[in-house]
């Protein structure tokens, strides 16, 4: 009867129809009742109002008939979820990274994707795994759903039925961003993604800078764009060398974009902000990012400027 | 009942007079309309804050604020709905008011702990609105403070966390003292089975408030333990566990519904037995589905979690418990359209807002349904769909009773009527701009449209456009209505004792209530709602 986007669609779909057609036929009858009632015993017609209070006999049926309809919503609901929580063996194994605020997919041989690429017919297991707060992992037309929470081991499943493109939401509250952090899953013939899955594997054997690396594990890329397109912080295309204008302790100030200012603004985001841009969004990296490591960014920040880091950065 | 000796309640003078009268005043009726204009304004501050989202929300993209600005938006509106409006609502305002007056008292068992309960009441409620201005910035974690997020947001949550601290201290103290008053102060001859209905749901009520509200309390205070000393009780990254925070935080904040809901439902079960001038529909059947629901309701709190990574048979069994707790919901909106039934109906605003209720409660408990189903769940789980369900149980369920109980009882409680007409316009721009605001969000969330979501994709556009369109409606409405009731204090109509032809023991005092409500206690013979065939109460 429903044949959905992914093979969970149609027990979901049923268990909609189901709860829906009850709802309906009670919301409704019960409302044209009251109408019937205010009308029918309107006191401007003069009536009486007859004075009995209860019947045994209609709390039983109206208790026993209820019961026994929640009782097979559940049931149907239940139908629909069992196989979700079944995967099958042969399922291809994906570990989704929710980070604020983007997903990432790492296949076999750690090759990292930001969409999700997958063969059709084929079923496809998600570990989630959260870097930082409490996402939710969410693909509408597939009806999966599982929160992405650090420390916890959460899976889903599903087998795509149908060649296409698909929104993947965040659903669970993750901060600025969190209505950002939509990303997609395209269903695609074995063929093609056998195709697409080499040249993941080539593209990703091409040497990165370690720089870009952390830039990309520490989640600054999800704020700070390298392609000078405007986020929620300043962008790091040409960023090293030049003169920034900041707003510090309430009065602003132009400084050049050296080493010691990338530290600073990586140690200690709100002693300097850049103009136009919000304090207290940043937090302090220094917990996070070793001065070696602010080191090696910086180095790629400036190689970016120079022009050897632009090609990474395209990739 | 002649009650000529003492003046009302409103122009009595004690010991302080003026404003002081009202601010150290115990009397149990001033302190019930303390909490009335506190929570109006509260209100209309965060309906304001609504209506602001709703204007960001019209179109995609960037409208009027920035996403910052949008989640501090939601999360105050939520902290101020929740917890200073919806969980107090009904029961300080109306449960103050009349719970002694219905039972036969002359105030509650602990007149000076009620007092003192508002002034914990209105700390909360202004630390909750400054965590807005002090500090780094507005709270940003939505009114749920899911951890890790509370935990490494740089905004002010410890001042919205202590804020809800305060705010549940005042709901135990509330709740503990209508225990007591409905175990020790019933007038002579009133037995519990005597008893009206609103009481009823008050004591079902009062017994969530006193067990359940401890639990979020410490839950708060180990969050602020966490932020401030870095003691890991939830944050992985201290060696906590994030799901147990959802676990501690859902026990208090699922029966936190029913402590909205449940006064909501005595308040329309006092209004339909009046305006259809006919004793309550299965009067038993009311009281033990009170009790059920306020019993059943500790048990389902996990159906907040099913995405939350929950073993199966978890899952399984908060699903199961899900529905059983709907029956008594079910049978209590069939009793009260069998009150209806054969009675001699009187349309006024009261009974149209307590039909609106009943519509309204029916959409929210289907749609209730749909999320703790299994299956479903899924779909709908943290979407619009969410938004919508929980929109029109408080709102479409206690607000529209909060609006039933108003209408009903203003003629007591002021001692003024006011306009019908204006009543019924006011009504009907509510009752179309409540579904025309909120119906949409129930298609675009099975469409996949998150909650708390600033920005949004363009298939979506077309439901939150209407759904806009429908907060302006629904503003205007309250706005008339608000301005229907200041009109009526100043320039209404002087009400009679007993404008509706009420039995019960409110009507038989005048109006407004003279300071100690009965000159003798009354003595109860029979049950509540007798309205008899011939012989009507008093006029």
């Amino acid at each position: 009867m429903f044949t959905g986007a992914s093979n969970l669609a149609e027990g979901v779909d049923k268990a909609f129809l189901f709860i829906f057609i009850i709802a309906f036929i009670f919301i409704i009858g019960i409302s044209a009742f009251m109408i019937w009632t205010v009308i029918h015993y309107s006191r401007k017609k003069g009536r009486e109002a007859k004075q009995f209070s209860g019947s045994m006999k209609m709390e039983v049926l109206w208790t026993v008939i209820p019961t026994i309809l929640v009782m097979l919503m559940f049931w149907i609901g239940w139908k629909g979820f069992a196989p979700m929580r079944k995967v099958p063996a042969d399922a291809m194994v994906v570990t989704a990274i929710g980070r604020m605020w983007e997903w990432e997919f790492v296949y076999s041989d750690s090759l990292r994707s930001k969409e999700l690429v997958l063969p059709i017919n084929k079923p496809v297991k998600l570990d989630l795994v959260a870097e930082d707060v409490n996402h939710s992992l969410f693909i509408p037309a597939f009806r999966v759903k599982e929160d992405v929470i650090p420390g916890y081991d959460n899976w889903l499943w599903f087998t795509p039925n149908y060649i296409g493109d698909y929104e993947i939401l965040c659903t669970e509250y993750c901060g600025l961003l969190h209505s950002a952090m939509v990303s997609k899953t395209r269903i695609v013939e074995q063929e093609e993604f056998d195709r697409w899955y080499e040249e993941l594997k080539v593209a990703s054997f091409m040497p990165e800078h370690e720089g870009l690396k952390l830039l990309r594990s520490t989640g600054c890329l999800a704020c700070h764009s390298l392609d000078g397109s405007k986020l929620v912080g300043p962008s790091f295309a040409g960023l090293y060398g030049s003169q920034r204008e900041v707003v510090s302790g309430g009065s602003a100030k132009s400084v050049t974009a050296d080493e010691a200012y990338i530290t600073r603004s990586i140690y200690d985001p709100n002693g300097e902000i850049v103009e136009g841009y919000a304090r207290n969004l940043m937090q302090s990296y220094s917990e996070l990012l070793t001065e070696e490591q602010v080191g090696i960014i910086t180095e790629y920040l400036r190689e970016l400027v120079e022009g050897d880091g632009q090609k990474e950065a395209d990739l | 009942m002649g009650n000529e000796t003492q003046p009302s309640y409103l122009e009595y003078q004690g010991r302080h007079k003026g404003l002081a009268g009202w601010l150290l005043s115990t009397d149990h009726k001033r302190i019930g309309l303390l909490y009335l204009y506190s929570i109006v304004v509260f209100f209309f501050v965060a309906a304001f804050l609504g209506l602001l989202m709703r204007i960001e929300l019209i179109a995609p993209g960037k409208t009027i604020m920035e996403p910052q600005t949008y989640n501090g938006l939601f999360t105050i509106h939520g902290i101020i709905m929740i917890f200073v409006i919806v969980i107090p609502g009904l029961a300080a305002v109306f449960g103050n008011f009349f719970l002694p007056i219905l039972i036969g008292a002359r105030d509650v068992a602990f007149p000076k702990l009620n007092l003192f309960s508002w002034y914990l009441y209105i700390t909360g409620a202004v630390l909750g609105v400054m965590s807005q201005f002090m500090g780094s910035g507005p709270p940003d974690t939505g009114w749920t403070f899911y951890v890790p997020y509370s935990v490494e947001s740089a905004t002010s949550v410890i001042w919205a966390l202590t804020a809800a601290f305060i705010l549940g201290f005042s709901s135990i103290l509330t709740g503990l003292n209508f225990i007591v008053t409905i175990h020790r102060m019933r007038a002579p001859g009133m037995k519990w089975f005597r008893m009206p209905l609103f009481p009823w749901a008050l004591y079902a009520t009062a017994w969530i408030q006193v067990l359940a509200t401890p639990i979020v309390g410490i839950t708060l205070l180990m969050v602020i333990a966490e932020r401030v000393l870095n003691i890991g009780f939830f944050d992985p990254a201290l060696g906590g566990d994030p799901v147990l925070f959802q676990h501690l935080f859902w026990i208090y904040s699922h029966p936190a519904v029913y402590i909205m809901i449940l006064p909501a439902m005595g308040v329309v079960t006092e209004i339909f037995p009046t305006f259809s001038q006919k004793p309550v529909f299965g009067y038993g059947a009311i009281v033990v589905s009170s009790l059920a629901i306020a019993f059943v309701g500790y048990f389902v709190w996990g159906h907040h979690m099913f995405t939350s990574g929950m073993s199966y048979y978890a899952r399984w069994f908060f699903s199961f418990l899900t529905f059983i707790v709907a029956v008594p919901s079910a049978i209590k909106v069939f009793n009260w359209i069998s009150t209806m039934y054969g009675g001699s109906i009187d349309l006024k605003p009261p009974l149209l807002y307590a039909i609106s209720f009943i519509f309204l409660f029916m959409i929210g408990g289907f749609t209730g349904l749909v999320l703790g189903s299994l299956a479903t769940n899924v779909q709908t789980h943290d979407t619009a769909f969410v938004v919508a369900h929980f929109h029109y149980i408080i709102f479409g369920g206690m607000g529209f009773a909060f609006f039933a109980g108003m209408h009903y009882w203003y003629p007591k409680m002021f001692g003024k009527m006011y306009n019908n007409r204006v009543a019924n316009i006011a009504w009907g721009f509510n009752f179309v701009g409540f579904n025309l605001l909120y119906f949409p969000h129930f298609i675009i969330g099975i469409q996949g449209m998150p909650r708390r979501s600033y920005d949004y994709l363009p298939q979506f556009h077309t439901g939150h456009f209407l759904s806009t369109i429908g907060a302006f409606i629904l503003i205007a409405g309250l706005l008339l209505m608000l301005y229907n009731f200041i009109r009526a204090g100043r320039r209404g109509e002087k009400a009679p004792a007993n404008p509706w032809h009420g039995v019960t023991l409110e009507w038989k005092i005048p109006s407004p209530p003279p300071h100690e409500n009965f000159d003798e206690i009354p003595e109860i013979t029979s049950r509540p709602y007798f309205f008899g065939s011939k012989e009507k109460t008093n006029q």
